[in-house]
């Protein structure tokens, strides 16, 4: 009889063990990931980790960087998973991400993964510079496709080029400063002076340029890919053209926030973050990933799009940041007006 | 008996009595007087200070020592200033910087390799003084040493200041002193334009006997009921590279100041017309008389009688419609190309750049001239006489079926382009796929699939109406009563009524910015309503206090000061006079306060871009940020749910306007 009643008790006792284990930690976890993209992320990760729960915060690149700059005193964010490897890079200069190596970095591509160690952010995937292009449009114009970043500065697409300012698009620094890696200083000015001439608008948002190529607003929109394929499956009539030069890119990344109350629980999420399984998971939408060798291809892109990345040094595009963009302001910003 | 003793004792010096009453109004006032310094006049003084805080590289905060080419032998510690006295590297002006400036030390060794076995060390000589080696940050005074190659990736951080030197700055960039003058430019022709449109209309309304006038001056009201952001979206679809009408643009391009001024106009057309009218409605027909009496021609009759009689709203339409064109950002940031204005610069430089101090210098100019509209309005509103004595007589119309009918095609034709932008977005939003393919679908509508926030950002939006409508009406027109209708305090109340008039002179975008400077901050004790929905609610109230404010008091006016010592005098509390006798008697106001804040809240964008987080994302925001991203057609599709929602909220406003009105207004009958 007693034994019986203690074996209740411990069996009591170990549900309560057990409940207390699975205790829920709740992640706030700031993000730029696409907006459909956020059901999916969460669900995956939680069946791997069932005791922890994402709160997701999300907004546009340009704005998550802001915010998260703007709370640099007094974080709200345990977790960014999801956002630009230059804005990490950006916050890792203020002293604002705990560097971790998560369980398997080594596995991942080098160029993924902070140079530092141990590394303050692990890449998850990568956005490609790519060119829209309308071939209705195109047609009706007698424009042939261009092949190549300098095909653009030719007189015939003098007003059908729209590309992202720099100054506010994420996208639009990473298409200057690959130009300003590849061609050098002086070269990648010149050809930006020409390209100048041609370019119809500059938009604030990086993935705008392709949709309005898909939308016929313009005939040649500098982008990135994943628009396009994105454009492409809704029914725009375009074509994804990487340039012969090779493409800028980007990662998007992972990274702990310093001063983190849930670091046990960040940390799985970032050991989460670059494994296979999650690798699988970013390739649905994206074609090039951190994690070697699984990549399957995407709907509407070619399967070669890595070969087209170019070396990107992402801490020379974040400590030359602001003199590029003024040069750049200098440049086209005053010209751009309108003479009335 | 001595003469001292004749002379009575000094009483108290007699005072004025405070009533419980008057104790109560006085904290009522106070309260409200309160809740404007926190949510206007402490953030705008905030905003002033961040725009005056620089970045500067302080050279005197670093240390440089370098080896000779073994490795091993250090020179002498020099600061980075004495260094570059004698290299003569950086000219003084490339140490004026932004929040996120880097500087380079390479160039302070003229012989420097990357390849050279020479070593450095670097320090700070304060605690602050931070650098970078690469992208790692160093603070303070350990020297850190690092090989030649690595010296490269060494930058330096800048120090805050305090100074002009953003304004300096701000000016001397071009392209940015250029958005000064475009936005004056827009501003003035736009001005122009709405004033001839709106003067016509209110002419055709007030001085016609046309038809329909009960449906034009709905029509003429409808762009009140959407986001500024709309009509650019409308005119893309309308004039844009694949727009339905673009053969009009005779191959110019509708992004620029086309679209701007086009755009403006259909924005600001209600609110000019609204002014205008009002000042058009009141005529004494004996003025009419005695013209025609002297013989004046129908020409000579209107420009030295009608208009001089409306000249005051004119000149004050004027100015609220300039307000309004050069504080607007939705519209050029969908429209303007790369026609760079003040109010979009703002966005560009705090979201595009993280570059807070320039925002607040953007926000600080942009804030002049809108003041000075707003006080050269109001000395001119003083100089207004009644032109309505207890002798005249209201002027009526007579029929004059030519002059109506014209009057009836331009008003049709005014009507016609309103309706026309607000149904072509109502078309895009409805195909799949514009302009390949046309089918009908709802696909628009899917917008959880989308940037911005989905339904919830609908819902959202919902809420933050409501609760600004019914929050926003208690607040001011608490405020408006305890101004107008308490005795004494003179000083506080035309304290009270200044703050009460600020925000009719604060762009959104800058109290936007100024919210996040004075509430985003962790030493402010309110820093927990940041990003919450009560800041929404209470900066949307503030945003749109002044017209509230002025609608609640003209109410109040109406009724006659003696209520107050009638109710005193019967003993009976102010509290039991306000809820039985000054609430009933002003419902009417009241409800038109609340369906005004309740429109503006659906529609604003300017304040609330800097203010929502994720939980609270808002429609009209998701209209901004659908477009910026590029789906346009969706962007569309929200616009039009506020549109609906805004149609659907100004239908329960007249049926519950109507059902209290009959309950209440009895007594204005006879």
């Amino acid at each position: 009889m007693k034994s019986r009643t203690l074996s209740v008790l411990a069996a009591l006792a170990a549900t309560f063990v057990a409940s207390t284990a699975i205790a829920e930690t709740n992640l706030t976890v700031y993000t730029a990931i696409e907006a459909v993209d956020l059901d999916r992320y969460k669900a995956t990760f939680e069946k791997a980790y069932p005791d922890i729960k994402i709160n997701w915060v999300r907004d546009s690149t340009g704005v998550m960087t802001a915010k998260l700059l703007a709370e640099k005193d007094n974080p709200q964010a345990d977790v960014v998973w999801g956002l630009a490897a230059t804005s990490l890079l950006l916050l890792k200069s203020e002293g604002m991400l705990e560097p971790y190596a998560p369980a398997g970095v080594d596995k991942l591509d080098k160029r993924f993964v902070d140079s530092a160690n141990p590394p303050s952010w692990t890449g998850m995937d990568a956005y490609v510079a790519a060119i829209c292009f309308n071939t209705v449009e195109a047609k009706k114009l007698g424009i042939a496709a261009p092949k190549s970043w300098k095909d653009l500065t030719k007189p015939e697409f003098k007003g059908h080029v729209v590309m992202p300012n720099p100054n506010s698009s994420g996208t639009g620094f990473l298409d200057v400063s690959a130009w300003l890696q590849m061609f050098g200083e002086k070269d990648a000015w010149a050809f930006m002076d020409g390209l100048h001439q041609n370019i119809s608008a500059y938009t604030h948002s990086g993935s705008k340029p392709c949709k309005m190529a898909g939308a016929g607003e313009t005939v040649v929109g500098v982008s990135f890919e994943f628009p396009g394929a994105k454009a492409k499956s809704a029914g725009a009539p375009i074509d994804i053209i990487f340039p012969e030069e090779g493409s800028g890119w980007e990662a998007e990344a992972t990274a702990i926030v310093a001063g983190t109350a849930n670091i046990e629980a960040a940390k799985k999420l970032v050991d989460f973050a670059v494994s296979k399984e999650a690798n699988e998971m970013y390739n649905e939408g994206y074609a090039v990933l951190a994690y070697p060798g699984i990549a399957k291809p995407v709907e509407h892109l070619p399967a070669d799009v890595a070969d087209h990345m170019i070396k990107n040094d992402f801490e020379w595009a974040a400590n030359n940041r602001k003199a590029v963009l003024a040069e750049w302001a200098k440049r086209y910003d005053a010209k751009s007006e309108p003479k009335s | 008996m001595s003469a001292a003793a004749l002379v009575l004792p000094t009483g108290r010096a007699p005072r004025l009595q405070l009533s419980s009453d008057d104790v109560v109004k006085r904290g009522l006032m106070l309260v409200i007087a309160l809740y404007l310094v926190l949510a206007l006049a402490a953030p705008l003084y905030v905003l002033l200070s961040k725009s005056m805080s620089t970045y500067r590289f302080d050279l005197n905060a670093f240390e440089i020592t370098r080896s000779d080419e073994s490795g091993t032998a250090f020179g002498p510690a020099r600061t980075v200033a004495a260094l570059n006295a004698d290299a003569k590297a950086i000219p003084d002006d490339q140490l004026d910087t932004g929040s996120d400036g880097r500087l380079s030390l390479t160039k302070l060794y003229e012989d420097f390799s990357f390849r050279s076995p020479v070593k450095y060390r670097i320090r700070g000589t304060t605690d602050d003084a931070a650098f970078l080696v690469g992208s790692d940050l160093k603070r303070g005074t350990d020297w850190v040493e690092v090989d030649s190659n690595t010296f490269r990736r060494v930058v330096l951080r800048p120090a805050r200041t305090v100074g002009f030197d953003n304004f300096v700055a701000y000016f001397s960039t071009p392209s940015l002193a250029q958005a000064i003058w475009n936005s004056v430019l827009m501003g003035a022709i736009s001005t122009i334009l709405v004033i001839a449109i709106a003067f016509g209309l209110a002419y055709a309304m007030n001085r016609s006997r046309m038809r329909l006038k009960g449906l034009f001056r709905l029509i003429m009201t409808a762009p009140i009921l959407v986001p500024s952001l709309l009509p650019g979206i409308a005119l893309v679809y309308l004039f844009g590279n694949q727009g339905l009408l673009k053969s009009w643009m005779m191959g110019h391009s509708i992004y620029g100041p086309i679209g701007i001024v086009i755009g403006s106009v259909f924005f600001t057309l209600p609110h000019a017309l609204l002014i205008i009218s009002t000042s058009l409605s009141v005529a004494d027909a004996r003025h009419y008389e005695a013209a025609a009496a002297l013989r004046a021609t129908k020409w000579r009759t209107f420009w030295t009688v009608t208009v001089p009689g409306a000249r005051y709203g004119v000149i004050s339409a004027a100015f609220v419609v300039f307000t309004m064109v050069i504080t607007d950002f939705g519209l050029p940031k969908v429209i303007g190309g790369q026609y760079n204005m003040l109010a979009v610069d703002i966005y560009k430089q705090v979201i595009g750049q993280q570059n807070f101090e320039m925002g607040a210098v953007v926000s600080v100019l942009l804030i002049i001239p809108a003041i000075a509209a707003f006080f050269v309005d109001r000395t001119i509103q003083k100089k207004q006489v009644a032109l309505l004595s207890a002798r005249s007589v209201p002027y009526e119309p007579k029929p004059n079926p030519g002059f109506d009918w014209g009057c009836f095609a331009y008003c049709a034709l005014i009507a016609a382009f309103i309706l026309t932008m607000i149904g072509v977005c109502q078309l895009a939003a409805m195909v799949k796929f514009w302009p390949y393919d046309l089918t009908p679908s709802l696909k628009n509508f899917r917008f959880d699939l989308m940037d911005g926030g989905g339904w919830a950002s609908y819902h959202n939006s919902i809420k933050m109406a409501l609760l600004t409508a019914v929050f926003g009406t208690i607040i001011v027109f608490t405020g408006a009563y305890m101004v107008e209708k308490s005795d004494g305090f003179r000083a506080g109340r035309s304290l009270f009524q200044f703050l009460a008039m600020l925000p009719m002179a604060v762009p959104g975008m800058v109290l936007g910015l100024a919210y996040i400077f004075f509430f985003n901050n962790p030493a402010n004790p309110m820093h927990v309503i940041y990003g919450s929905m009560a800041i929404l609610v209470i900066c949307t109230i503030t945003h749109f206090y002044t017209v509230s404010h002025l609608t609640a008091l003209t109410a109040l006016k109406q009724m006659d000061r003696e209520f107050e010592p009638v109710a005193a005098s019967l003993k009976q509390p102010f509290h039991k006079l306000f809820f039985r006798v000054t609430l009933p008697v002003c419902l009417p106001a009241i409800l038109d306060i609340s369906i005004y804040l309740f429109v503006n809240a659906m529609t604003t964008v300017s304040a609330v871009v800097f203010l929502y987080s994720t939980q609270t994302q808002l429609a009209s925001v998701a209209v901004l940020n659908m477009d910026d991203a590029g789906d346009v057609a969706p962007a569309a599709a929200m616009g039009m749910m506020i549109f609906y929602t805004n149609i659907a909220a100004r239908l329960i406003h007249a049926a519950v306007s109507r059902f209290l009105l009959s309950r209440t207004q009895v007594w204005r009958g006879r």
